[in-house]
């Protein structure tokens, strides 16, 4: 049901920011809300997943705090809203990136994502300070096990190396960069494997929630970008 | 009889179960209850307000016919072979065994054995019309336990045949057969004639029905298409007992051989009332037949031989059930849905009696206690409902396979817009129920091998004939307009489960069927054209990803605006001031994204420009 395009108002509110009015230019208006953690999830087949779809799900609950955001259920065209999407960027303090690793790399959509998004003028350059102080963290599941992020491994690279672009990208746009979780051996991992990591990213989202200092900095506002 | 006009009988007969059967439905009771009640109030034995039963019976056997050839649409051939374990198996294992408890009880008693055995023959038959629209009104007539029932039934229908035949040769004093119904046929050109009828149902339904509706439903008149469906069960009625044989078995017949015709659903749809109302009037005669004299002068002894009739059908049927692996609630239920005596009883007492077989005496003591089963059987079940079935659950899911498969996706219009929406639903694996007006369009469709159906999606009971009550999803892609907003409005009051898809003309009749309760509408001709522009872009000279992404800009705005026009969408005046406000700036918007776009805009994400701008900045 969900491949259709919302064009109807239910659709709407699953999978897009509800839009309220706004001027001739379409700029966006996005909802006010409270929440201070930006979920951004990128698997392009979840219906298949295992440990991503079971991380999603642990979490899914925490709807207080967390926007989510399933961006091939969004943008399955690859048609990415790049206004809605840096105001969605702007109304959040923690950004996760959560994803399978895929040829050392993103899936990607949540690639296209960075380049249509991340701006000159909003995300870096001399302007571009809109994402300054927020915080990146790295959600990756890997085929590998543990030991082929070795040196004597088939990935001959520690997985850190192959995130060293997102770290760069943060270091760039001014986000401080959180130590990525990792669960590696996806092929070989049980369900009550699964249900331990799931438990522990749970933790882990958490604790990043409650280390935020009580600011409230930024607030959903409401105006477009 | 006290009133002489068809009319006054209509009155009465309708007036009795409008007030009875409400009131029976309100407590509880079920319709059938509701009927039989008004039956006996107005019968020849309380209010006497109508008299002679059986023309008005003969009339409402009817019903039980069209019942069957009701059932018999729902029952495709293969689905009939993959019932012969029930109909054949459990069928006959109840005819015979209960046959032999009730003549044994019989004897017991100490009735000749030949009596006792006519008597057992003719008891251990239950009523088809009491029995299917009860499960059907408790929601089991789909599962496990109306398979089994329906077996039996079909099976007791079927051996109604041979007994005519046997019957007779329990007479204790030879009779010449005066109650044949067979009007002079007699043993071999008998089965010859059966055996013709039979085949001339079997081939009329293969070959000869499909054009004669195709050509009738051309014609487009709702009318003569009913007058021919009634037209085809009263032929078919009367060819069967030209034959003497059941007249509902051949009714089943003929619905079997139609139940892959792309008419049937519209067929079902017609027919329907004509059973429920027909059934009623069969419910009501019963109800009317209780002869009250004869219960007043043996209340005792008529009660009590119901009551042991009733136990002894119900606890053998049940254990019969279980022999054939049944859970035990199920076979219980079926036990006490079977428990009474059936309709084919006032026949073949008629007809036992003619030929001497029994005394009239007892005929009419028979007659009794069949006709208080039936009333009774309502209340049974009711009890069993109550405190019969314990922990033992009672499966209501449906047999797989058992009748006709349910669908997710109805497509309402199969044309050139459904077609697409449907085959892609459908090649992903989803059931889906389909429906067209278009006589031409259905045969060509079923010459490629699709089961479609004929019939106009806005009519309740054909919706729900297709499934509209268990289905996800209705695609509604008719092309009228009208139609289709009457359409929304039908399945979103009736079928509020249901999410619907709708093709809309345009943009105010988008509007128009969102307002009805459309869930999701999409312009027919808008990703066609949208997809026909962004070919011409890149005729025009543009990068294909640059008129894909022009495309899809075009896409968003446009929903965009949409959205926003919406809630002027009743205000006639301020939507064309709106929309030409917003038609001039889409227009600008577009041609300022035409001049941008080329180099940036949409390509913003490539574009290096202004980080190539401000290094230079820096350097200098
Ligand atoms: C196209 C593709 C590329 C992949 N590349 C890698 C890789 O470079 N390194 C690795 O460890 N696993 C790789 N994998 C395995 C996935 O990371 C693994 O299947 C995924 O993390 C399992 O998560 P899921 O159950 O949520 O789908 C790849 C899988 C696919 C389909």
């Amino acid at each position: 049901m969900k491949s259709f395009w919302p064009f109807g108002r239910r659709k709407r509110v699953i999978a897009k920011p509800r839009l309220a009015a706004s001027g001739p230019s379409g700029g966006p208006v996005l909802e006010r809300h409270n929440r201070r953690m930006l979920l951004i999830l990128a698997h392009p087949a979840l219906q298949r997943s295992r440990v991503n779809a079971a991380l999603y799900a642990a979490v899914a609950d925490m709807a207080d705090d967390v926007t989510f955001h399933d961006l091939y259920e969004s943008y399955a065209d690859f048609s990415i809203d790049v206004e809605v999407e840096q105001q969605r960027l702007a109304d959040h303090d923690l950004i996760i990136l959560q994803f399978p690793m895929y040829w050392y790399a993103t899936p990607a959509l949540l690639k296209e994502w960075l380049d249509m998004v991340w701006l000159h003028g909003f995300a870096y350059g001399r302007s571009g300070t809109r994402l300054h102080g927020k915080t990146l963290l790295c959600a990756v599941t890997t085929g590998g096990e543990p030991e082929a992020y070795t040196p004597s491994g088939s990935n001959r690279f520690p997985i850190a190396e192959f995130l060293r672009p997102m770290e760069a990208t943060a270091y760039l746009c001014g986000l401080a960069w959180a130590e990525p979780f990792i669960i590696h051996d996806t092929f070989q991992i049980d369900d009550a494997g699964i249900a331990i990591q799931a438990a522990r990213y749970r933790k882990r989202l958490a604790e990043l929630i409650a280390a935020l200092p009580v600011t409230n900095s930024a607030p959903a506002t409401a105006t477009a970008a | 009889m006290s009133t002489d006009t068809v009319l006054m009988q209509a009155l009465v007969y309708l007036l009795a179960s409008v007030i009875a059967v409400p009131i029976a439905k309100r407590a509880g009771l079920g319709s059938v209850l509701g009927y039989l009640i008004a039956g006996a109030a107005i019968g020849p034995f309380a209010l006497h307000l109508v008299g002679n039963q059986a023309d008005v019976m003969r009339f409402a056997e009817f019903g039980v016919v069209i019942l069957l050839f009701l059932i018999g649409l729902e029952v495709r051939p293969a689905l009939l072979w993959s019932m012969r374990a029930a109909i054949f198996g459990l069928g006959a294992a109840q005819l015979i065994g209960i046959g032999l408890c009730i003549a044994a009880a019989a004897m017991a008693l100490g009735l000749d054995w030949r009596h006792a055995a006519a008597i057992g023959a003719i008891l251990a038959m239950s009523s088809t019309a009491i029995v299917l629209q009860t499960l059907d009104e408790k929601g089991l007539r789909r599962g496990a336990v109306g398979s089994a029932a329906f077996g039996v039934l079909l099976f007791q229908d079927l051996s109604v045949i041979p007994l005519l035949v046997l019957l007779p040769m329990l007479a204790v004093v030879p009779v010449v057969a005066v109650a044949g119904a067979d009007g002079g046929l007699h043993g071999w050109w008998h089965a010859l004639a059966v055996l013709a009828a039979v085949l001339a149902i079997v081939a009329g339904g293969r070959y000869l029905i499909g054009p004669i509706f195709r050509f009738i439903a051309a014609t487009r008149l709702r009318e003569i298409y009913t007058a021919t469906a009634l037209l085809l069960v009263i032929g078919v009625t009367a060819l069967m007992q030209l034959v003497g044989m059941s007249p509902a078995l051949g009714a089943f017949l003929a619905g079997v051989m139609l139940a892959e015709n792309e008419f049937r659903r519209e067929l079902e749809a017609d027919i329907e009332p004509f059973r429920g109302l027909l059934l009623g009037l069969f419910f009501i005669t019963v109800g009317a037949s209780l002869d009250f004299g004869l219960l007043m002068r043996h209340p005792v002894l008529i009660l009590a031989l119901t009551l042991g009739l009733m136990a002894i059908k119900a606890v053998a049927m049940s254990g019969i059930a279980r022999a054939f692996r049944m859970p035990w609630g199920d076979a219980r239920t079926v036990g006490v849905a079977l428990c009474q005596g059936g309709e084919f009883a006032f026949v073949l007492v008629g007809f036992v009696v003619g030929a001497g077989v029994l005394t009239s005496e007892l005929g009419r003591m028979l007659n009794a206690v069949v006709a208080v089963s039936m009333v009774l059987t309502p209340l049974v079940f009711l009890l069993h409902e109550r405190f019969g079935q314990g922990n033992a659950e009672v499966s209501t899911a449906a047999v797989p396979d058992a009748f006709d498969e349910t669908a997710d996706v109805i497509i309402a219009g199969f044309g050139r817009f459904g077609q697409i929406a449907g085959r892609l639903i459908a090649a992903n694996g989803f059931r889906t129920s389909l429906l067209d007006v278009s006589v031409s369009q259905i045969e060509l469709l079923r010459r490629f091998g699709r089961r479609i159906h004929y019939g106009d999606a806005t009519r309740l009971d054909l919706l729900r004939a297709a499934g509209a009550e268990k289905a996800r999803l209705l695609v509604i892609a008719i092309d009228d307009r009208e139609k289709a907003l009457e359409l929304v409005e039908t399945a979103k009051q009736y079928f509020p489960q249901l999410t619907i898809l709708a093709r809309a003309w345009d943009r105010r009749h988008a509007y128009e069927l969102l307002d009805r309760g459309a869930d999701v509408v999409e312009r027919e001709t808008f990703e066609g054209g949208l997809a026909l522009g962004r070919i011409g872009l890149q005729r025009l000279g543009l990068r294909a990803n640059q008129a894909l992404r022009a495309a899809n800009l075009f896409r968003r705005q446009d929903r965009r605006l949409f959205d926003e026009l919406m809630p002027l969408r009743d205000d006639e005046d301020g939507f064309i001031l709106a929309s030409r406000q917003s038609q001039a700036t889409l227009d600008q918007l577009l041609s300022a994204e035409l001049q941008e776009s080329v180099t940036s805009d949409r390509d913003r994400g490539w574009d290096t420009s202004s980080v190539a701008e401000e290094m230079r900045d820096a350097a200098e």
